[in-house]
């Protein structure tokens, strides 16, 4: 059954950059403070979950052609790279770095390979989730 | 630092991340899977002479120094088991190839090989409690799916006992470790061995200690091996034999890490508990292998015997059972893998799972026959081969601690394993030869080569009796000797 609910449909479109700014936003408060890949990734798929109950699934895997679980293996891909990254400069497995850098227009930043890491956890738990309602949803 | 360590788990999590890009290419997945093992077996060796020569050696993850930091540990115990797991993992992968069906390999089969065998080394390797807890996970969480591979019926049933008994022990070992934080306040297992001998193994860490027991029993089927059997003789062959070869040996890896680096001040109560319960294990594995006509049960019957054999050398624990049980621990390995190849085959080229069933056998496949002949003769201890040295140490051992009970036990074992054995042996090879030639499937040629790849590894154990010897007694003596495993954690890296 398709569910046609205008009001639902318009408020889904706004509230679904909300969550992704929220999500964006923990992603990054996640280095110094709580939030972080794990639950940024959550707040994430939370959103696309909503697009998925709002319109049927369909639309928005046509709308949005990936394959959720070459995402949670890029993800995974990501995190346990950066433990190999360490190897080629000789430091211990899973040795992060960090350096602040003067960069144009953003001004002086912190840029850390922590960042990569939390990145391919949040990636993990977007594809992981999205994946598992998808094939909860497929059974009948 | 050497970063060679982490390899033996870091090299199979990368390659099954992989190996989910390279789905449709069945071909790459084979060859990069089997390049990743054939990879830490070159490691583990390389890895065990480094240790000769230089001691334990440990690996800090990001550089934060023990006890804050997580940190791998390699000893010969270590290495010694990591080896053994890649050869065992390679020869059932070369299995793999020739056995398994195309829909498994197109549903990343390898990555969860790959996955199940980095936990297994990790578990070895880890030198923090909580992270040998992960590893566990890791390893389980990959068997809960290769176990239903397939979901017939069975294996559908008996993966639910599985998961619900392995989450149940999870739970248990998350507890036991949050009482052992809460007393000792410190994860690492060379921290927790140190503090442990300064304040003296109080009630409480015996308490806790044997909290640890119940549930590395439950993982290792120790006593509490009522879900062993059923579990391990549903899973496709290559599998089965992975789990009967591997699994439960993390169990019993744990029970001699934890019970001789860190809870080994109240002998008498806890070696005492383990000595009980490996009798009690002898006497049930015996009567289950003896009891089943289906020959993977038998073969799953011969686990339980050998994980209460091992545990007799832990509960004795005098230097010579000691080494006997890290010998016998191995040998089990790659005989266990071979056992469970073997049955397989014997169901795969005639379709029947019960020995009466099966007759004659040996006349259309002798290589087959003789190859199960050989591990009746390995796993029953008949010299030269690997189980031998393994048996007369641990018989040693329990001699000199005068614990003659316990001795009868494992040698009367012993008889049970080859009678039940020697039983499949006759009643399948030998007699009347029912199916003819071309009614039957012929052995593939990737059977015959994994199969024998084992038996000359169980040859070679036996024959290399006086070389191994070295790594052995060094792996026995770090054992024994816990503060040669702590001053190499806390000592200058």
């Amino acid at each position: 059954m398709k569910i046609n609910n205008v009001i639902l449909r318009t408020v889904a479109k706004l509230v679904f950059f909300i969550i992704l700014t929220l999500a964006v936003y923990l992603f990054f408060a996640g280095h110094n403070s709580p939030g972080g890949g794990f639950s940024g990734g959550l707040v994430l798929a939370s959103a696309l979950v909503l697009l998925f109950i709002v319109f049927d699934i369909e639309t928005i895997q046509k709308g949005i052609p990936i394959d959720f679980k070459l995402v949670a293996a890029f993800g995974a891909f990501l995190s346990v790279g950066t433990g190999f990254g360490a190897l080629v400069f000789g430091e211990n497995f899973l040795t992060q770095a960090f350096d602040y850098f003067n960069l144009p227009f953003f001004g002086e930043i912190e840029l850390t390979t922590v960042t990569i890491f939390e990145a391919g956890v949040a990636l993990v738990v977007v594809g992981v989730v999205v994946t598992i309602l998808l094939s909860i949803s497929e059974d009948e | 630092m050497n970063n060679l360590i982490v390899m033996p788990m870091a090299l199979p999590v990368l390659m099954g991340i992989i190996l989910l890009f390279l789905r449709p290419y069945v071909k790459v997945q084979r060859s990069l899977s089997l390049l990743v093992f054939v990879a830490n077996i070159g490691i583990s060796v390389y890895l065990l002479h480094l240790i000769q020569q230089n001691g334990v050696i440990r690996l800090d993850f990001g550089g934060w120094e023990p006890p804050f930091g997580i940190l791998f540990v390699a000893d010969s115990f270590s290495m010694l088991l990591v080896l053994a797991s890649s050869i065992v993992a390679a020869a059932c992968l070369i299995y793999s190839f020739s056995s398994v069906e195309p829909s498994f390999e197109k549903n990343f089969y390898y990555s969860f090989v790959l996955l199940l065998i980095a936990g297994v080394n990790g578990s070895f390797l880890t030198g923090d409690i909580f992270n040998l807890f992960v590893c566990f996970e890791i390893m389980l969480l990959s068997s809960y799916v290769l176990i239903t591979f397939g979901g017939k019926k069975g294996q559908l049933r008996e993966s639910i006992k599985y998961v619900i008994v392995n989450v149940v022990s999870s739970w248990i070992f998350l507890v036991a470790i949050a009482y052992l934080y809460g007393t000792v306040g410190t994860l690492n297992m060379a921290h927790i061995a140190d503090r442990i001998a300064e304040s003296g193994q109080t009630p409480t860490l015996t308490v806790i200690s044997v909290v640890f027991l119940t549930v590395f029993a439950l993982k290792a089927g120790l006593f509490l091996y009522f879900w062993l059997p059923g579990s391990y003789s549903v899973p496709v062959t290559p599998v089965a034999a992975m789990f009967g070869a591997l699994l439960t040996k993390v169990g019993i890896y744990a029970m001699f890490r934890v019970f001789t680096l860190m809870f080994y001040h109240e002998q008498q109560i806890t070696h005492t508990i383990i000595g009980i319960l490996a009798g009690l294990t002898l006497i049930g594995g015996s009567i289950g292998a003896v009891a089943y006509k289906d020959l993977r049960m038998v073969a799953a019957y011969n686990v339980v015997i050998a994980v209460g054999f091992i545990l007799v050398g832990l509960a004795v624990a005098t230097p010579a059972a000691i080494e006997g049980s890290i010998y016998y621990l191995i040998h089990d390995i790659i005989i266990k893998a071979l056992l469970f190849l073997l049955a397989g085959t014997m169901i795969a080229v005639t379709g029947q799972t019960k020995m009466d069933e099966i007759s004659g056998l040996i006349k259309n496949h002798p290589l087959l026959g003789w190859l199960f002949f050989l591990t009746t003769l390995s796993l029953a201890g008949i010299p030269p081969l690997s189980g031998f040295i393994g048996k007369v140490l641990i018989g040693e051992g329990a001699v000199g601690s005068g614990s003659y009970v316990l001795l009868a036990l494992a040698f009367i074992s012993s008889i049970f394993v080859l009678y039940s054995l020697m039983r499949i042996f006759l009643t399948s090879f030998w007699g009347e030869t029912i199916i003819s030639k071309d009614e039957e499937i012929p052995a593939k040629k990737g059977w015959i080569v994994s199969t024998c790849i084992l038996a000359l590894g169980t040859i070679a154990l036996g024959l290399g009796a006086e070389p191994m010897s070295v790594y052995i007694q060094d792996a026995a003596e770090t054992l024994l000797n816990p503060q040669i495993y702590i001053d190499a954690v806390f000592g200058d890296n």
